[in-house]
């Protein structure tokens, strides 16, 4: 490692380096830390070259535990990781989410492989962008934006949590010399993370109250279990950063942390219950649920969902048992009155099954194999094994009642997949299950189509406190999430959406209901928007073996996703509105044949161009990192 | 001398030796790196030979691992395009292509390519730079 960066600038005070900055502003990215990994000796070191060259701070690694292992070292070492795909011991995937997860840096792919499923692969996994070997230099001087964008992100997550409203940019004028000014903002932005680097950099991560600094707290699964704790104590009504700061009662943790946290937690309950991520407060009528609630519920698949939820610790095995447990029912029921089918609307994949008996499960079947071919297989065959290993590890970590919610609410997220075609063929009547979970107010209205539905209905949700299910909101938010991804899956955004739906399952998953739940659904959108593409799948492995690891270790690992993937998602989420209501709008239009025509022939056009404009897969610079 | 280096490399690019790549690598040549391009190119050639090594150990064994040969040659092909080296990549892609379909001949035919195209072009930079340090 060479220093041949000039980190001058960044060691001094930020006025100093801003009027640096200013003066000769094309320097600002400069001394931007980039770790770069590949296998290949010589793109290794033509990439170090380049990237000195465009003045950042490199470090070089030709293996992918090493690179893990400094990243685990120097925790202020690194703002943005270079990875090739193809990795002798790592796939470079795997590293994308290791990263994603434990260190939460922005990750950019490269690989001489410019097939749209590769690339694909790297959107789903999160990486925020994929360059296409040979590397020029030109791709690697804007990497910068991805930091600076990161932390924009995360800052305004925090704004939004300080303000308590929707609105950006509160503090930024405080924070940023010129909030007009993009670059500035981005100086400021820069500045604001350096300076918390240099800062930072040795010492404690978690410090300092001041709104300007953004101290990089690392949610670890102790620490964000300890939140979840305090949020389900509280209510997540009550739930605010002071008292959630207080119960969690940790040395050195700031009310800002626990305040962004908890934004990043309403925005991946919202997300789980299939609102829109703008919509505050949503988390607060899906947690208000009630013990009571839980109770009555409790002879519905639903309940157990919302008491799974409600526990937030959903063991792997537990959602399992709890999909087995639904199928089970699922199998026996007839169709439900409208009070339960609110509850079951919530886990839209097992709404369906039960509300159309064992037909419409056999076209379902039928479509899902049209659809989903091999993956569908496969699905099945993981749903089964995860139910064995459900049910044979129904260590519950909640009580009973909840215990209960959970292998049903596992049962339900391994219907998922069975019954997204069903999904698929009957919007309307997971759109019913939706507005139904989505209160009283929804059971008169007719069945919404399109994605915008679901916003309003979101926001219908928001404003509905006495929404039955609140605790299972986690787990709603995830069926419902659920089905709402499956409408996009025949569509290139869809599977974007998906993706990004499954990331957000996945954070929620691991901070509140485990790792089970997390792969079960995930596995069950991947199989039904997998479609080709391979980007989810591998998420969908990757929590599968998470979920199917025993006790805390699955757990761990979704808490670590849960800000990982919440900080990621939420910069890709912000474009993706949008397409969700593209999404939502495509699905109107289409039947169930409709739909799969469309999906097959979208595969075939290959419509992967607007997701890639979407992530902005154009080259950035990366820093260089001294070896 | 600087005449006949200039003549050299030009007539690499226009013969389809290199490709822009190369342009890439001679732009990160400066003062504290004078000799960058060729150090590269000796690195991809050393770390080639490894590579060419272990797709002919593959190609002995039997039943051929076709996605093991793809891998190797994926690899092959990323570093040959980091160079530049325009021939080389294509031959590769062709080998993978054949990889593809598994058409055994195909591969055989095509990897003598690639190692003949990968021997010319070490030929001609090696007497390229050999000029080019004369020059100076």
């Amino acid at each position: 490692m060479d220093l041949g960066v000039k980190s001058t600038p960044y060691t001094s005070s930020n006025a100093s380096w801003k009027s640096a900055a200013d003066a000769v502003p094309g320097r600002f990215p400069a001394g931007l830390k980039v770790l770069v990994v590949d296998d290949d000796p010589t793109c290794l070191r033509i990439l170090e070259k380049m990237l000195k060259n465009c003045l950042y701070e490199v470090t070089t690694c030709n293996r992918a535990e090493v690179a893990l292992n400094f990243l685990r070292d120097h925790k202020n070492g690194c703002d943005i990781v270079i990875s090739d795909v193809h990795m002798p011991d790592m796939d470079g995937f795997k590293l994308l989410e290791h990263v994603g997860l434990e260190m939460d840096l922005p990750v950019i792919m490269m690989s001489a492989d410019d097939s749209k499923q590769v690339v694909m692969k790297g959107v789903t996994h999160g990486a925020c962008d994929y360059l296409i070997k040979p590397v020029r230099i030109e791709a690697l001087k804007n990497i910068w934006q991805h930091v600076v964008r990161k932390k924009q992100h995360e800052l305004k997550d925090k704004d939004l949590e300080h303000s308590g409203s929707v609105e950006e940019g509160d503090r930024q004028p405080k924070t940023y010399e010129d909030a007009d000014c993009s670059h500035s903002a981005n100086e400021g932005n820069w500045k604001n993370s350096k300076r918390r680097k240099d800062e930072e950099d040795e010492a404690e991560d978690r410090d300092d109250t001041s709104a300007l600094k953004k101290p990089r707290v690392v949610w670890s699964v102790e620490l964000h279990q300890q939140f979840v704790t305090a949020v389900n104590q509280l209510g997540i009504d009550k739930a605010v950063p002071k008292k959630i700061l207080e119960l969690m009662n940790v040395p050195g943790l700031t009310r800002e942390n626990v305040a962004s946290h908890l934004q990043k937690y309403r925005l991946y309950l919202r997300r789980l219950s299939g609102v829109s991520q703008h919509h505050n407060g949503l988390g607060s009528p899906f947690m208000g649920a009630t013990d009571a609630q839980f109770v009555s519920m409790s002879s519905l698949n639903s309940v157990d969902l919302q008491a799974l939820a409600a526990s937030a610790h959903i063991p792997n095995h537990s959602l399992a048992s709890i999909q087995a447990a639904a199928l089970g029912r699922a199998t026996s029921k007839s169709p439900i009155p409208l009070p339960l089918v609110d509850q079951r609307n919530i886990f839209n994949f097992e709404n369906p099954k039960l509300r159309f008996g064992e037909g419409q499960n056999e076209s379902s079947s039928k479509q899902v194999n049209l659809l989903h071919g091999v993956p569908m297989n496969m699905n099945s065959k993981q749903l089964s094994s995860l139910h064995q290993s459900a049910l044979s590890n129904m260590n519950m970590h909640t009580h009973p009642q909840t215990s209960q919610s959970s292998s049903l609410m596992m049962q339900m997220a391994q219907l998922q997949p069975q019954l997204r075609p069903q999904n698929l063929n009957d919007i309307k009547g997971s759109r019913n299950g939706i507005e139904i979970i989505s209160g009283p107010q929804y059971t008169s209205h007719p069945k919404p189509s399109t994605s915008a539905d679901f916003t309003s209905q979101s926001k219908d949700f928001s404003g509905n406190k006495a929404f039955p299910l609140p605790c299972n909101s986690g787990m709603s938010g995830a069926v419902m999430k659920g089905s709402r991804a499956f409408l996009p899956n025949y569509d290139v955004l869809n599977n974007l959406n998906q993706s990004r739906n499954q990331e957000w399952r996945m954070q929620n998953a691991g901070s509140s209901f485990g790792l089970p739940q997390h792969s079960s659904i995930q596995r069950g959108l991947d199989v039904s928007s997998s479609l080709g593409e391979s980007r989810i799948l591998p998420a969908n492995k990757a929590s599968l073996s998470l979920v199917e690891g025993h006790g805390n270790t699955p757990n761990v690992s979704q808490h670590l996703n849960f800000p990982a993937y919440d900080k990621s998602l939420r910069s890709k989420a912000e474009r993706l509105p949008g397409m969700g209501f593209q999404n939502g709008l495509l699905h109107e239009r289409f039947g169930q044949e409709d739909l799969m025509s469309a999906l097959l022939k979208q595969q075939q056009e290959g419509m992967v161009v607007p997701v890639e404009t979407e992530f902005g897969y154009d080259g950035y610079q990366l820093d260089n990192l001294p070896v | 001398m600087e005449r006949q280096a200039a003549y050299l490399r030009n007539a690499l690019f226009d013969q389809g030796y290199l490709d822009e790549q190369f342009l890439q690598l001679e732009d990160l040549q400066d003062e504290a790196n004078p000799h960058f391009v060729e150090e590269v190119v000796k690195l991809f050639y050393t770390d080639s030979v490894r590579l060419i090594q272990s797709i002919e150990l593959t190609l002995k064994n039997t039943p051929w691992d076709f996605e093991k040969l793809d891998n190797i040659m994926h690899q092959f092909k990323g570093s040959s395009s980091s160079i530049g080296a325009k021939k080389v990549k294509k031959e590769c892609s062709q080998f993978q292509e054949y990889c593809n379909v598994g058409n055994v001949e195909g591969c055989i035919r095509e990897f003598q390519e690639v190692k003949q195209e990968h021997a010319a072009l070490k030929r001609k930079l090696e007497n390229y730079f050999q000029l080019a340090r004369e020059a100076r």
